[in-house]
C-alpha cells in the first residue's frame, strides 16, 4: 500500500506502484482536471505541481511522489482565484480549454520560481505545453498580467 | 417548475410553423437581402423563414425554429437556453444561445446554457463542421428568441389587461411603459407557457442599434470558469459506476487485420482484466472501426501497459505496400498529364501555346494529423437493446445514427450526450471511437471508456489528403495574365465512403479551385486520379490549404517575374470588383450555399487586401533578414487576407514577429472569438508549413506522437497577431470563421520567406530547407 498526498489529503493506492500519476489522479482518484495529451511529456497537459515545481504526470510514477505534496489543478487555489487563473479569465485565454489546466499549472509553477519573467522567459518557460488551438498570444499575455497583479 | 419548454406539449408543435415563400423584408428588418426564394421542405425538416437564404435547409433535419425546444425559464428567472452545436473551441456555445438571449431581452448573466443531446429530430441538425454554425443559425436563434419574447410580452399583457402592443420586453422583464408596471421574466414564465408559439412571419426582430451583445465582443465563453479551475468536462471526463478502461491494439495499415495475437503477457500486467478481439469493418467503410485487438482494465494506464504486451500478427491487406515517397512522384506524374476537366473559361491549351511566357510550378503538401490536444475517446453504457454515449464528437445526430445502425437497435435507443470537445479540427466529424466503445460496452455488459493514445490518434486517424497542385500562367508580353491552368490531384474523402473513388468530390474541387476568382480570360482546372491508401478526412480547411498555398504562391511568383508588387499582381489578378460567374462549373459547390446569398464577390475579397496592407503596414521597411508575405482566399464563403513578417537568420532558421489577418466574415455574433480562431489559425497554418508531415512505408504511419509530428510550440510561435474585421453591411449573410483563417497562412509565409531569402519554398513542410 502506498500513501501519496494530492493537494493535501492523503490517497492510498493498492495497485501497480510504477502507474503513471496521470491515470492515478484521473482514474482513480477522479481528479480529471489533470488531462492526458500525449503520455510522453511532450506536451504539458498533464502538468502537476510538486515541491513548486511543474512536473509531468504522465511520467512520473504514483510511487515517484510518496512523501511529496502534489498540487493539481483543482488545488492550486481554493476557490480558483489564482492570479493565473483570474489572469486567464481576463483575457480570454482558452479556446477548446483541453490543454488549459496544464498551461496554468505551468504559468504558476513560473511564477512561485520567477515572479516577474520577462516576455521571452514566458516565451521559453511555456514551451513545453503545446495549445494545439493555438492560444499562445493569450496565455503569453495572461501570465505577464498576472505577474503584474490582477 | 414554470417552464417554456414542455416536452409533453412538444408535439403537436409543427402546426405553428409555417413554411414561408414569401420574402418579408420589410418585418426582418436590419438583415434581410434582395431576393425571394421557395424553401423546398424535406421530410422530417422544418426550415425557418429567412430573410436571407441560407444552405441550412438541406442539410439532413434543417433547422428548427422552436423556442419550446431551446429556452426554458425557471421561476427565479434563470433563463437556459439550449446549446445543440459541438463546442469545440469556437465558442459556438456560447455565441448561439447569446443570439438567442439578445433577441429575447433576457440579461446574459442570468442565462444558463444545456448542451442537447443528439437529436436531430427535435434541435435540427448538429454537425459541427464546415464553419457552418453561426451562418446557418444566426437567423433561427434570433426568430427562436423573438418568438420567446413576443410569447412573454403577451403573456405580461394578459396579465396587465393592455394590448400587447403597449409592453415591451426589456433585459430580463417585461414593461409597461404607460403606468409603469414590470414583471419579470421568472413570474411571467408560467403564464408564456400557455401562449401560443407566433407564426415566423408575424415575428418582429430586433433591429440590431438596439443591440446589447451581437457584434459587441465583450462575451467571455460560458465555460471560462470551469475551464481555469479544471472543472470543465472533456470526453475522457466521464466516470461512471463499474467502467472499465479500455485501449485498443489497431491493424498498422488502413484495411489490415487480425491474423492472430498471444494475450499471456498482456494479462500479467497488473490492472489488466481481459483481452478481447474487437470487430473491423473492411475498409473503406465511412466512420466503422478499424478492429483490433482491445486490453481492458481498471485504469487507462494498466490497459496501455498491458497493450504493450501483447503480442498480436497483423494481415496488412492491400495498402501494406503505400509509401509517401513513391506516392508523391505518382501524384506529380498524373498532375503532368490532362485531367478530367472541371472548369473551362476561355481555352487555357491554346492561349498557354501563344504565351509570350509560361511559368509553371508544381506545389507538394503532405498528409496532417489533426492532433487534437484530447485525443479521441469515448464512454459508452449499453444495457440490453439501449445505448448511452458520452463523447466529444462534432456531429451527435450522426454518432447517434452509426451507433444504432452498429448495434441494430433503434434510434431512439441510443443517447447521445456530447461533451466538451478537446479540439475537433475535423476529425471528431467520425465517430469511429464511439462505436468502439459501444461495441466494447455491449460485449463486456460494463459501462467502458475507449481512450485513444497521441500515437493511435496520428496513426488511425482520417488524415488530411496529400496532393500536387500545378498550376502553368501564361503572360503576354505587357506582363499580364492571359491563361491559367490548375491541376489538382489528391487522394478524395469520397474514398472513405466508397471504394476505388479516385476524383475529388465537389466539396473538394469546390474548395480553391473550380471557385478561383481571378479574371483570367483563359482558366482551365482539371482533376487527375488518385487514388487512397488510406481514411481520407475533413482536416480544418481542408482542401483550401494546398490550393490557397498554390494559387497564391504562384501569384508571388508572377510578381516576381514580372518585377511587380505581389499585392499589386493579386488586385490585378482578382480584376474588376463583380460577382464571378461560375456558369461553366457543373457543380460549384459554394459551401452548400445558394449563390444568391453567397457569390463570390470580388470587391469583397479586395477589400480585405487593402484592409490588410493597409492596417498590416504593406510595403514597411523591415530589417535586414526580415521579410513581408501577403495572401488572400475566400473559403467557408468568408473572404481573409494574411500578411506575415518573417525573419530568417544567416543559419536558415525562421521566425514570426508579426501576423496581420482581416476577415469579412459578413454580419458576426462575438468578435472577441473571432480574433481567438484567426490568432489560433495562424499558429495551426505556420505549424503545417513549418513542421507538418505525416508519411507512410510499408503501409504504416511513420509518426506516432509530438516529437516526431512536431506543432508549433510558444517559443516558435508569431509573437503578435493582430485581426481586423470588416464591419459588416446592415444585409450581408454571416460566413464561416472557424476554418478560413488557416489557408492563406502558410503562402504569406512562404511568400515572405522569398522576400527575405531569394527562396521559393514549393514543397511543405519547411522543415530544414532554408538550412541547406
Ligand atoms: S500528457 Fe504528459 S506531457 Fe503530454
Ligand atoms: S485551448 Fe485547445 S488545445 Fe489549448
Amino acid at each position: 500500500m502506498i500513501k501519496v498526498k494530492i493537494n493535501g489529503q492523503e490517497q492510498n493506492w493498492d495497485g501497480d506502484p510504477d502507474l503513471p500519476l496521470l491515470w492515478f489522479l484521473r482514474d482513480e482518484v477522479g481528479l480529471t482536471g489533470t488531462k492526458y495529451g500525449c503520455g510522453q511529456a511532450l506536451c504539458g497537459s498533464c502538468t502537476v505541481i510538486i515541491d513548486k515545481q511543474a512536473v509531468r504526470a504522465c511520467i512520473t510514477s504514483v510511487s515517484d511522489v510518496v512523501g511529496r505534496d502534489v498540487t493539481t489543478i483543482e488545488g492550486l487555489h481554493p476557490t480558483g482565484d489564482h492570479p493565473v487563473q483570474k489572469a486567464w479569465r481576463q483575457l480570454n485565454v482558452p479556446q477548446c480549454g483541453y490543454c488549459q489546466t496544464g498551461q496554468i499549472m505551468q504559468g504558476a509553477a513560473l511564477l512561485m520560481d520567477n515572479p516577474k519573467p520577462s516576455h521571452d522567459q514566458i516565451r521559453e518557460a511555456m514551451a513545453g505545453n503545446i495549445c494545439r488551438c493555438g492560444c499562445y498570444q493569450r496565455i503569453e499575455n495572461a501570465v505577464h498580467l498576472a505577474s503584474t497583479g490582477v | 417548475m414554470n417552464i417554456l419548454t414542455n416536452p409533453k406539449k412538444l408535439r403537436g408543435f409543427e402546426r405553428h410553423l409555417k413554411v414561408e415563400n414569401v420574402s418579408r423584408r420589410s418585418i426582418l428588418k436590419g438583415l434581410g437581402i434582395a431576393g425571394g426564394f421557395a424553401l423546398a421542405a424535406p421530410v422530417m425538416s422544418r426550415p425557418a423563414f429567412a430573410a436571407y437564404e441560407t444552405g441550412a435547409s438541406k442539410m439532413p433535419h434543417g433547422t428548427v425554429v422552436d423556442p419550446r425546444v431551446f429556452v426554458s425559464i425557471a421561476p427565479d428567472g434563470i433563463v437556459t437556453i439550449v446549446g445543440h452545436r459541438a463546442e469545440m473551441g469556437t465558442g459556438v456555445r456560447t455565441s448561439l444561445p447569446l443570439i438567442v438571449a439578445e433577441e429575447m431581452e433576457a440579461d446574459w448573466s442570468r442565462v444558463r446554457v444545456q448542451q442537447a443531446p443528439g437529436n436531430e429530430a427535435k434541435y435540427g441538425n448538429q454537425d459541427t463542421d464546415g464553419s457552418r454554425s453561426t451562418r446557418h443559425y444566426l437567423m433561427p436563434m434570433r426568430q427562436i428568441g423573438a418568438s420567446a419574447r413576443s410569447m412573454l410580452e403577451a403573456a405580461a399583457a394578459k396579465r396587465w389587461g393592455v394590448p400587447a402592443t403597449e409592453v415591451k420586453a426589456r433585459n430580463h422583464e417585461v414593461v409597461h411603459a404607460a403606468s409603469g408596471r414590470k414583471l419579470g421574466f421568472g413570474d411571467l414564465a408560467a403564464d408564456a407557457a400557455k401562449e401560443s408559439v407566433p407564426g415566423i412571419e408575424g415575428l418582429k426582430l430586433k433591429d440590431p442599434k438596439d443591440f446589447r451583445y451581437l457584434g459587441k465582443g465583450q462575451i467571455g465563453i460560458v465555460d471560462l470558469r470551469d475551464i481555469t479551475v479544471g472543472k470543465a468536462h472533456y470526453g475522457a471526463d466521464i466516470r461512471l459506476p463499474g467502467m472499465k478502461y479500455a485501449v485498443i491494439a489497431r491493424p498498422p495499415v488502413t484495411g489490415g487485420k487480425v491474423k492472430s495475437f498471444d494475450a499471456a503477457e498482456a494479462m500479467k500486467v497488473s490492472g489488466v482484466e481481459k483481452v478481447l478481439e474487437v470487430k473491423g469493418w473492411p475498409w473503406p467503410s465511412k466512420f466503422q472501426p478499424l478492429g483490433g485487438v482491445a486490453v481492458i482494465a481498471r485504469n487507462t494506464g494498466a490497459a496501455i501497459k498491458g497493450r504493450d504486451a501483447l503480442k498480436i500478427v497483423w494481415d496488412d491487406g492491400a495498402n501494406g505496400k503505400y509509401d509517401s515517397v513513391a506516392y508523391r512522384a505518382s501524384l506529380e506524374e498524373a498532375a503532368r498529364k490532362p485531367g478530367l476537366v472541371v472548369r473551362k473559361e476561355g481555352d487555357a491549351d491554346a492561349a498557354l501555346k501563344g504565351a509570350d511566357k509560361v511559368i509553371a510550378a508544381e506545389y507538394y503538401l503532405p498528409h496532417l494529423a489533426h492532433v487534437s490536444m484530447e485525443p479521441p475517446v469515448a464512454v459508452a453504457d449499453v444495457k440490453g437493446d439501449r445505448c448511452e454515449i458520452w463523447a466529444p464528437v462534432q456531429s451527435a445526430g450522426g454518432t447517434r445514427d452509426d451507433v444504432a445502425k452498429t448495434l441494430g437497435i433503434p434510434d431512439a435507443n441510443v443517447t447521445v450526450n456530447v461533451t466538451l470537445l478537446g479540439g475537433g479540427f475535423g476529425r471528431k466529424s467520425k465517430c469511429d471511437f464511439a462505436i468502439e466503445a459501444a461495441l466494447l460496452s455491449k460485449e463486456l455488459g460494463a459501462p467502458v471508456k475507449v481512450q485513444w493514445t497521441r500515437e493511435d490518434d496520428v496513426r488511425h486517424g482520417f488524415l488530411h489528403t496529400v496532393s500536387v497542385e500545378r498550376i502553368e500562367a501564361g503572360l503576354d508580353k505587357s506582363g499580364k495574365v492571359i491563361a491559367w491552368r490548375h491541376r489538382s490531384v489528391a487522394p478524395t474523402i469520397a474514398s472513405t465512403f466508397a471504394a476505388g473513388a479516385k476524383h475529388e468530390a465537389p466539396f473538394e474541387l469546390g474548395m480553391g479551385l473550380i471557385d478561383n476568382p481571378f479574371e483570367i480570360a483563359n482558366l482551365q482546372c482539371e482533376n487527375p486520379e488518385a487514388a487512397a491508401h488510406t481514411r481520407i478526412g475533413w482536416f480544418r480547411a481542408v482542401s483550401n490549404i494546398p490550393r490557397a498555398f498554390a494559387v497564391q504562391s504562384m501569384v508571388a511568383e508572377i510578381a516576381s517575374a514580372t518585377k511587380r508588387d505581389p499585392k499589386d499582381m493579386l488586385l490585378e489578378l482578382i480584376g474588376s470588383p463583380r460577382l464571378v460567374n461560375l456558369s461553366s462549373v457543373k457543380d460549384p459547390w459554394n459551401y452548400g450555399e445558394p449563390y444568391s446569398s453567397y457569390p463570390i464577390d470580388t470587391a469583397r475579397l479586395r477589400k480585405v487586401v487593402e484592409l490588410v496592407a493597409d492596417k498590416g503596414g504593406w510595403g514597411r521597411s523591415v530589417p535586414k533578414g526580415h521579410g513581408l508575405g501577403i495572401a488572400v482566399h475566400r473559403s467557408f464563403v468568408s473572404y481573409i487576407a494574411t500578411i506575415v513578417e518573417v525573419a530568417v537568420d544567416d543559419k536558415g532558421k525562421f521566425t514570426v514577429p508579426r501576423v496581420d489577418t482581416a476577415i469579412d466574415c459578413g454580419t458576426y455574433v462575438n468578435p472577441e472569438r473571432i480574433e481567438s480562431q484567426i490568432e489560433g489559425a495562424a499558429i495551426m497554418g505556420l505549424s503545417l508549413a513549418k513542421h507538418g508531415e505525416i508519411t507512410f512505408k510499408d503501409g504504416k504511419v511513420q509518426q506516432g506522437n509530438f516529437d516526431d509530428f512536431p506543432v508549433i510550440r510558444m517559443d516558435e510561435s508569431p509573437l503578435v497577431t493582430h485581426v481586423y474585421i470588416v464591419p459588416p453591411g446592415p444585409d450581408t449573410p454571416p460566413s464561416g470563421v472557424g476554418e478560413p483563417g488557416v489557408p492563406p497562412f502558410a503562402p504569406a509565409l512562404i511568400n515572405a520567406i522569398f522576400v527575405a531569402t531569394g527562396k521559393r519554398i514549393r514543397s511543405l513542410p519547411i522543415g530544414k530547407q532554408l538550412e541547406a
